[in-house]
């Protein structure tokens, strides 16, 4: 077993509320430990639209949601946060003497003294196929994300999609499987040209099928897939055999494990009080699109906002002791040793 | 204005007014009509306001731009009268305009 991580706060959620939170807890001389599904930082700003313009952001008339995520992560810099990506707090329980012990789905372990939820709209999980019945052939037939390519040597696989994970697995596994079908609804695919262009080659080749259309119906019994049924462009309903089926569908937002943590939730939010943004349990804060309280707006500055309060919150918990003295970033020069500029 | 129906999957109809400029999804949004989710609140980024036109609304309300026919990837039971109501904006051309909402939104 791995050794349990203490540490003052765990923060569930690397968006920018959850970036924030670092620098509040930063300024109040709390270490933090940043906790994502995501592969890298930034939630729905990086995940949903990184592109696009946010125009609400105090101060920055405009910023996409990368930029936003690129100056939350220098401005956090000097607090020394540590990220564990593509990871989800799976198990939450308090201790007697009034810690939190975390676990998530990858093994790691916290021992906190806080606990910090910004976790959004939810955590960012695959998009399931909407096929009645998916759910019963789950872990064995099909898959949502290949983490061992041995398990398909030799079997039919059917990858359905067109984007990039779509293509790479398929031309991962072409070498591997006994035959590799890749199902799209319309053969224009959103991937990298060069793999599109791999992938036809192969199809040309004979190595590779190409189905366009969309499964309507899963057969097999006990989690075990013999065949899927689809509806092909040709408009017929077609039967593939097939041993394996890998849907790449994109990603969603399911609240997840946070429903089994006690916290009371209201329609899938965290009910907080609008002093600390505290939850019904002590040491478990809710801050940002999480949370609900009386006036809730669900804006990026309000999670700040939250973060800051909440911050002063987590510090009076952590160091019962210790006097918070409200300070200024523009004339303290404590505060701004911490954040290395005098 | 323009008058815009919704019909759900159950074929339950509901006809709101919808203000020109704002989309067919903010529409449905704002007049509580029930059948679209909108996750991402309009970035077309997520394919749950997964919309289909009616036949006869097709040609005037057009297809989908590149991005939105790459979305469309995401959605349930995708036909070629599908569109994201987060792309179609409201004009007067579009008064009548009757859209029919798939039975999940993914």
């Amino acid at each position: 077993m791995t050794e349990t991580i203490k540490t003052d706060v765990v923060i569930v959620g690397a968006g920018p509320v959850g970036l924030f939170a670092v620098f509040e807890l930063g300024l109040l001389d709390i270490r933090a430990h940043v906790v994502d599904i995501l592969d890298r930082p930034g939630g729905q700003c990086a995940e949903l639209y990184p592109e696009k313009p946010i125009y609400d952001i105090p101060g920055l008339p405009v910023v996409t949601g990368q930029e936003l995520t690129d100056n939350l992560l220098e401005q956090i810099k000097p607090f020394g946060a540590q990220y564990h990506f593509s990871e989800i707090i799976a198990g939450l329980e308090k201790t007697e003497d009034d810690r939190f012990l975390l676990t998530t789905d990858a093994g790691t372990r916290f021992d906190a003294k806080v606990v910090v939820i910004a976790a959004g709209g939810g955590s960012f999980q695959p998009k399931k196929p909407p096929i009645d019945g998916v759910e019963a052939f789950e872990e064995k037939s099909v898959h949502y994300a290949v983490r061992k390519m041995d398990v398909f040597r030799g079997k039919r696989v059917l990858i359905v999609g067109g984007g990039d994970s779509a293509l790479d697995w398929t031309l991962n596994l072409a070498p591997v499987a006994q035959r590799v079908t890749l199902m799209h609804r319309r053969d224009a695919f959103r991937a990298a040209p060069d793999s599109v262009n791999k992938m036809r080659k192969l199809v040309e080749e004979g190595v590779v099928d190409l189905a366009l259309g969309q499964v309507t119906e899963l057969i097999g019994e006990d989690g075990v897939l013999k065949a899927v049924k689809a509806k092909l462009v040709d408009g017929q309903t077609h039967e593939i055999a097939t041993d394996a089926m890998l849907p790449f569908f994109g990603l969603t937002m399911k609240l997840g494990p946070i429903a089994d943590w006690g916290l009371n939730l209201e329609e899938n939010l965290i009910p907080v009080d609008t002093e600390k943004f505290e939850t019904t349990t002590p040491g478990i804060f809710a801050i940002g699109d999480i949370n609900a309280y009386p006036g809730k707006l669900k804006l990026i500055l309000s999670g700040f906002h939250e973060a800051a309060l909440m911050a002063q919150a987590a510090a009076r918990r952590i160091n019962p002791d210790r006097k918070v003295v409200f300070q200024y970033t523009t004339s303290s020069t404590s505060l701004q040793k911490k954040l290395g500029v005098a | 204005m323009a008058k815009i129906t919704y019909i759900d999957a159950s074929g339950e109809s509901r006809t709101v007014e919808a203000e020109v400029g704002a989309t067919v999804m903010e529409t449905a949004i704002r007049h509580d009509v029930p059948g679209i989710e909108a996750e991402c609140g309009g970035a077309c980024s997520c394919a749950t306001c997964h919309v289909y036109v009616d036949a006869a609304w097709t040609e005037t309300v057009g297809g989908p731009e590149p991005m939105e026919e790459d979305m469309l990837d995401f959605a349930y039971d995708v036909r070629p009268t599908s569109r994201l109501s987060c792309q179609i904006k409201v004009t007067p051309a579009l008064d009548g305009l009757v859209v029919t909402t798939p039975d999940r939104q993914a």
